[in-house]
């Protein structure tokens, strides 16, 4: 590149064929734009969230009562299959990695795109198709294993589901490696040049960890899941004992992927935490490089954990031993960022916008669930309650309370940067009420039933467990209804709400430099890295670079 | 603290970026296919791993109606490694601007590389046993299979390469990035063998 050689000051003219802005049909095409994709990484995410949830709902209906009344019980038990993988891989994974991963990380390094646009674009429309598959499957009776479809159960129960089951997720999973290979090089090669190491936002070191961990752990995950395929489909004998195969070591591929898959799902929900707590609380962020250094931390102890989910798999006693102690040791670093919030909420002149109550809810419900982690990684404990509700309420406490409390954060702290207006706070905070009881009134009582001895992924139960079961579905019931104030404030404010300004919230970090929403390819001259993305309550104001690339004196902001 | 050639780099390359936002970043593609190949790597440390775990637990491995030949595996080994020597000459060639050379070696390569699946497919057929006959031909089948299903991705890298290079000036000792990218990658694939061979047909030997 000839060009390339030269550091140009002035901008060469836009090319014709990029707009200045896009329409909404561009949404719905191969686009390249980062933002384009990071928008449909959410919208799409986001209608799987509603799939997903319906098919909660209907589980939680045939609960209410002890004895399978409602549904067929294999129909049950693809629902609950299709619920996991729905939530993980269709809902949270590409909302929080694909959805904000894509829309900030280029804004917040100031990029005017990922390192590789077009591969971004396949990256995503990889999705799709992985979703039909799923939805397809129902037709051959859905996939019945669970979401970790452990064989035997998975060779022997609806062939052509589960094989549709693992074409998904292998798409999805070439998908996530894709991305990870364009976070990995955007990040380390595309920041503006004034950024140094220590001043990249915390979202971005989060991505950069996720992505790491997404790249070493993803590629296992397929190489089982492939093996899988080959027994059910070619007659291999790879995990089938009979004829000298191990279903143990199917256990150790899976969870070599699917333990840092939660990693994957709440380490850039850290990174949203890290942002919205010190614009909110108007406060430095306490500990940045205890927190960057912490995902990092997170990102290699977490690749040494996995067989924590497997204690009960007739593991050594060493084993149990040894990967007790690391899981226990993974929850330090998650513990510095949990203290490292609550120092940086400590004295600050907080706002209690919609984020920043979902920010302050997550960090309840994770510190639950992540006390309930240290005790299921305990493997003296964790044969009691192996397989049982107490586990299902452990990680609802961590996905949900954790990562969904998260992205509903992210939504309403960049909403008005992504789509260029206000939201309505008091709906936001009618939305936050109804989540957080539910939330508690669904999956608190699940602890109990565990340690009482309910065991999980049964559509019929000891009817001494009929009470707390009501409990959990009303509970449930309550969260779907909390959907419908989030869903009327997004719709009707993205089209009729109060116009935002470029930086609403006083934010430092670069993405509140340009327009609401923002131009496409970002800026037209990019901005200087002047302070630390942290800097609050010092005074400090962003330059807001117009169009034109001056900088125009903000409207005075809300505060 | 970033020295001020990187900058100047950086700052060359976010222009790139705005004047041709519809293009790949040929800077960092380079990189980028190595953060890839080593995520790859990984998909065959999940066959390697099995291989290893199921063979340990086997009485006999192989077992004894399923031995492997030896002698074609390895002219089929020296054939492929000898091949990332001659796509290195290519390589070589393109930093002296030489087009034809570069086109000649690549030519070579991709003929190995077809040499190299011949004699692979070769092997499949006189085996003796199928993909189902028992654990070993199992893990053998998939774990050659899936590493010749890479060869032949990298087969069509470099006649894409070639192809390319049909048209003057698309690449000089300036700008090869596509070249060097299918060399990184027939590296690897040959790396790849390296292991697989190491597997299957030394360790049978003990
Ligand atoms: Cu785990």
């Amino acid at each position: 590149m000839a060009q390339a050689q030269i550091p140009i000051q002035s901008m060469p003219p836009m090319p014709p064929e990029m707009p200045k802005a896009w329409k909404w049909y561009d949404y719905f095409t191969f686009n390249i734009d980062h933002k384009v994709i990071g928008i449909q990484y959410l919208v799409t995410a986001f209608v799987f969230y509603l799939i997903g949830g319906l098919m909660a709902l209907v589980m939680r209906a045939e609960l209410s009562t002890p004895d399978p009344d409602v549904l067929d019980p294999e129909l049950y038990n693809a629902l609950l299959t299709n619920h996991g993988t729905i939530m993980i891989f269709m809902w949270i994974v590409p909302a929080a990695i694909g959805g904000f991963g894509n829309y900030l990380v280029p804004l917040m390094i100031g990029a005017r795109d990922m390192a590789f646009p077009r591969l971004n674009a396949l990256a995503f429309w990889m999705v799709p198709p992985a979703a039909l598959l799923l939805i397809g499957s129902f037709f051959f009776g859905g996939a019945q294993s669970g979401w970790t479809a452990y064989p035997p159960l998975s060779e022997i129960t609806a062939n052509t589901a589960q094989s549709m089951w693992i074409l998904a997720i292998v798409l999805v999973g070439t998908s996530s490696i894709l991305g990870a290979v364009n976070f990995v090089v955007t990040i380390m090669k595309m920041r503006v040049p004034s950024m140094s190491w220590d001043e990249i936002p915390l979202f971005c070191w989060a991505m950069f960890a996720t992505s790491l961990l997404a790249l070493f752990s993803t590629p296992v995950l397929a190489a089982g899941l492939v093996l899988l395929f080959f027994d059910i489909n070619f007659g291999t004998a790879f995990f089938k004992p009979e004829e000298g195969g191990d279903v143990v070591l199917y256990q150790h591929l899976f969870w070599f992927y699917s333990h840092p898959a939660v990693y994957l799902m709440i380490l850039p929900i850290f990174g949203i935490m890290s942002e919205v707590i010190p614009v909110h609380a108007r406060k430095p962020i306490f500990g940045y490089k205890a927190i960057a250094y912490s995902s990092m931390a997170i990102c290699f102890v977490g690749l040494f954990v996995w067989v924590h989910h497997m204690f009960t798999s007739g593991t050594p006693g060493w084993m149990r031993l040894f990967f007790t102690i690391s899981t226990l040791i993974v929850a330090v670093p998650t513990g510095v960022k949990i203290f490292s919030w609550v120092a940086t909420l400590w004295g600050g002149k907080i706002r209690y916008t919609s984020a920043m109550l979902f920010a302050i809810g997550l960090l309840a419900m994770f510190v639950f669930g992540g006390l309930s982690g240290v005790t299921l990684g305990t493997s003296s404990f964790d044969i009691h309650v192996h397989d049982t509700y107490y586990v299902v309420a452990h990680f609802h406490y961590v996905l949900f309370g954790g990562s969904v409390f998260g992205i509903y954060a992210g939504i309403y702290h960049w909403f008005p940067k992504i789509t260029g207006r206000m939201y309505n706070e008091p709906l936001g905070i009618v939305h936050f009420v109804m989540t957080f009881i539910g939330t508690n009134l669904t999956f608190l009582p699940m602890h109990s039933l565990g340690l009482h001895g309910m065991p999980r992924r049964v559509a019929m139960y000891d009817p001494q467990f009929q009470t707390l079961n009501q409990l959990c579905t009303f509970g449930a019931f309550l969260l779907g209804a909390s959907i419908l104030p989030f869903f009327i404030n997004m719709v009707w404010s993205w089209i009729n709400g109060p116009e935002a300004t470029s930086n609403p919230w006083n934010g430092l970090t670069l993405e509140w430099t340009t327009d609401s929403p923002p131009i496409v390819e970002n800026w037209e001259t990019l901005p200087t890295v002047t302070s630390g993305p942290y800097e609050y309550g010092m005074g400090k104001t962003l330059p807001y670079l117009g169009i034109n690339g001056a900088e125009v004196a903000e409207e005075s902001a809300t505060s | 603290m970033i020295d001020s050639a990187q900058t100047n780099e950086l700052i060359a390359s976010s222009d790139d970026a705005h004047g041709l936002s519809d293009h790949e970043h040929h800077d960092f593609r380079v990189f980028g296919l190595l953060t890839f190949l080593f995520s790859e790597s990984l998909m065959f440390g999940g066959f390697f791993a099995t291989f290893l775990v199921l063979r340990g637990a086997a009485a006999q491995w192989p077992p004894e109606e399923t031995e492997v030949e030896l002698l074609l595996p390895a002219i089929n080994t020296i054939i492929l490694v000898s091949s990332s020597f001659v796509i290195h000459l290519g390589d070589d060639a393109i930093k002296k601007n030489d087009v034809k050379g570069m086109r000649l070696w690549y030519a070579v390569t991709a003929l190995m590389g077809v040499v190299f699946l011949g004699g692979q497919l070769y092997e499949y057929l006189t085996l003796g046993y199928g993909l189902q006959t028992n654990l070993f031909a199992n893990c053998f089948y998939l774990t050659t299979g899936f590493h010749g299903l890479h060869v032949l991705v990298g087969v069509f890298l470099i006649l894409g390469v070639l192809w390319r290079s049909r048209r003057e000036g698309h690449y000089s000792d300036t700008q090869h990035v596509g070249i060097e990218m299918a060399e990184i990658y027939w590296h690897f694939v040959d790396i790849i063998w390296i292991i697989l061979f190491t597997l299957i047909y030394i360790l049978a030997l003990l």
